[in-house]
């Protein structure tokens, strides 16, 4: 089986559902000939054709509005957002109606629609390109905000994304786009959203974390392995709504825990999952529980983004201080 | 049934392909002075443009967005302008910017990954460039309200491209500013494509002046590659702005002959023959073209013109590649006007000095 980039497995669960799925569409800015800025939708018009897979004019809030309107009617629109940078004018269709059409007609209309975005930093992009707010959309009821880590993951959410009978914003983390390949089978099998995965197993210490993050956190989960700390690294992929229950039971069994995420601290995604640990496990709790995340600045630029970003050594020192902690 | 409102859309232009008079020229362009000075600031600006080129190209520089065969709208709306006059641009527009005193070194400081490079020393009140396409349109029609709320005989000057004009952001700022009558004017560089999505995908409209109709301001096309058009109808939409007037929109029409920007490959969407053609028409050379038949300009000049342009770039990449790193922790420094007492903590883990 030939391995692919996480990339090339959103191509490849786009173009598996667009055969097998009539109602499917794929739309957005620069999608059809062009495959996409970074060619998520490479050839899929070629394939599919220029109606179910079209450009549409530079608007991003009809773009979420139309597929509102595509989805009340039964189609499943899957739209990317060239960058979440420019997703925010799409926040009054996804708040005032994606999220809600179910609700307010009281299950008659509903919205399965997927809105695509890549997001996060550390690929020196222009000013907009870099910021990572998935916690904006953590904060919608009626929404599920699903962020992949590896090409396989990206592959099963994406297609369980657009399988949902509801709205999902489906973010990419786009630093490890083509980072490292895996083999991923093109059997059409989705993963489950609403769960986190457990990516390593381990005693000592939960690291919960998502997105490019993950790969930050797998190399101290490696270095502190080497000095003897084991670390139970959870993804979790389903960043809302929260998949404690895994959460709880890992930290029921390591008592301590260290969250990363990318975005800013400030009711970040990360103060949620601590404040549930607060409520529901904090007689298993050894230590606090630590967050390492960007600050709470403007993303800056790129010659000072590696200093926004949580590294590894940043990582690796809250992992230490919290094992320490007595 | 009876007509009840009708709309006309004229498109116009002095020099034609070739840089041949088709029509008796403004006053203005009768002047040589002026003439070079359009002409300079394009010469330079292409010489610019390479040069961030190649410094993208060599990891010295970020993604940059080029300015090639556009030059024309930057001269004729940066000569347009007058100093107190407010800029709000795009990310392609360093030909109006230079005229507005921005220097190279600060548009390659901010391509480069650093926020300095959009604190301009010069025109301190223009707007930084909008990376979100078309939000400027909003700000020029606000900044246009305190024009006026102050009695400031100041015109705000929106730049955008054909494809922001699919944006709400455009639509519901010409609506304010036709119907508050406010002193903006709304420059479209029609350059044909918004990436990958011709001109005629993004839009049904004949012209996308007509759209300027709807906001309830008159609105017409120019030839965008003729430096004389753009400077003579830009002037007179900032007066007719100035004296109370009201806004207007011009669309220029020109073309993008480089890719979208350094991270893009045009070849995918677009044929060479389709670029050639165009480059045919491109603004310098017409220019050029009608200097050197008018004996305004030789091949000598032109060479030590190009020298100059060459010698006062290579001084800015030096500025810019000489400037340090801001430290870390200057990502507090301007966040809010005084650094809250909570975030103090956040500030002292970033490396570097107090
Ligand atoms: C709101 C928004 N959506 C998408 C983008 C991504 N993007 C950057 S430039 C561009 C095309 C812009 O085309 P146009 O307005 O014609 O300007 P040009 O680049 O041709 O000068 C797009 C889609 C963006 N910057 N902002
Ligand atoms: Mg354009």
């Amino acid at each position: 089986m030939n391995e692919i980039t996480l990339i090339e497995a959103v191509n490849r669960a786009l173009a598996y559902e667009l055969a097998h799925d009539d109602s499917m569409v794929v739309m957005g800015e620069d999608v059809g000939v062009n495959g996409g800025v970074f060619r998520a939708t490479d050839g899929l018009q070629a394939r599919f054709g220029r109606e179910r897979v079209f450009d549409t004019p530079l608007a991003e809030t009809v773009i979420a509005g139309m597929s509102v309107g595509m989805a009340a009617q039964g189609l499943r629109p899957v739209a990317e957002i060239q960058f979440m940078g420019f997703i925010y004018s799409t926040i009054d269709q996804i708040l005032n109606h994606a999220s809600r059409l179910r609700n307010r007609t009281r299950g008659r209309l509903s919205c399965p629609m997927v809105l695509r975005a890549p997001f996060g930093g550390g690929i020196h992009a222009p000013e907009h390109h870099s910021e990572s707010t998935e916690a904006l959309f953590a904060h919608i009821p009626g929404l599920r905000v699903v962020i992949p880590s590896s090409p396989s993951r990206a592959y099963g959410l994406l297609l369980a994304a657009i399988r949902d009978p509801d709205p999902v914003v489906f973010l990419e983390p786009k630093r490890i786009y083509r980072l490292n390949k895996q083999a991923v089978e093109d059997n059409g099998e989705a993963l489950p959203l609403d769960s986190c995965f457990v990516l390593r197993p381990g005693a000592d210490l939960t690291v919960v974390s998502w997105g490019a993050m993950i790969h930050e956190c797998q190399q101290a989960a490696e270095l502190a392995a080497e000095a003897g700390v084991d670390i139970e690294l959870i993804d979790l992929a389903t960043i809302k709504p929260l998949d404690m229950e895994t959460i709880l039971e890992s930290v029921g069994r390591t008592g301590r825990c260290v969250i990363v995420h990318e975005a800013a601290r400030n009711c970040g995604v990360g103060a949620e999952i601590a404040a549930r640990l607060a409520e529901e496990g904090l007689m298993s709790l050894m230590a606090p529980v630590r967050r390492v995340t960007g600050y709470d600045t403007v993303m800056p630029l790129f010659r000072l983004e590696e200093h926004y970003m949580p590294s590894t050594a940043r990582i690796l020192q809250a992992v230490n201080e919290t094992m320490e902690y007595v | 049934m009876a007509q009840i409102a009708h709309f006309d859309i004229h498109y116009d232009r002095f020099l034609n392909e070739a840089g041949e008079v088709e029509q008796p020229l403004p006053e203005f362009a009768k002047d040589t002075q002026t003439l070079l000075s359009l002409y300079k600031n394009m010469v330079y600006t292409r010489v610019y443009d390479q040069r961030a080129i190649a410094l993208q190209r060599t990891g010295q520089m970020g993604t940059y967005a080029s300015i090639l065969g556009q030059e024309a709208i930057g001269a004729g709306v940066g000569h347009a302008m007058q100093r107190q006059d407010i800029l709000a641009p795009s990310y392609r527009e360093g030909g109006v910017q230079f005229f507005r005193g921005v220097k190279p070194s600060e548009l390659f400081l901010y391509w480069g990954g650093d926020e300095r490079g959009m604190n301009f020393n010069e025109s301190r009140q223009d707007f930084p460039v909008a990376i979100p396409i078309a939000s400027q349109a909003c700000h020029a029609v606000g900044a246009a309200y305190a024009m006026r709320l102050r009695k400031q005989p100041a015109v705000v000057v929106c730049m955008l491209g054909d494809g922001g004009t699919s944006k709400g952001d455009f639509y519901e700022s010409m609506n304010v500013a036709g119907s508050m009558q406010l002193p903006v004017i709304f420059v479209v560089s029609n350059n044909q494509w918004a990436i990958s999505v011709r001109r005629t995908d993004q839009s049904s409209c004949d012209t996308l002046a007509q759209k300027a109709i709807a906001g309830g301001m008159p609105g017409q096309q120019i030839d965008g590659n003729d430096v004389i058009a753009v400077r003579h109808y830009v002037s007179s939409a900032l007066e007719r702005a100035r004296t109370g007037d009201g806004p207007s929109l011009i669309e220029a029409m020109t073309y993008r002959l480089g890719d979208h920007t350094t991270a893009d490959d045009a070849k995918r969407y677009r044929s060479q023959e389709e670029v050639d053609l165009q480059h045919k028409k491109e603004p310098v050379g017409r220019l050029r073209n009608y200097l050197i038949a008018n004996n305004l300009w030789n091949d000598d000049k032109e060479q030590a013109l190009i020298a100059k342009c060459e010698e006062q770039i290579e001084t800015e990449v030096e500025i810019y590649l000489a400037t340090e790193v801001q430290p870390a922790k200057s990502m507090f420094d301007h966040l809010y006007a005084t650094l809250p007492k909570s975030l103090q903590w956040q500030r002292a883990q970033l490396p570097g000095e107090e």
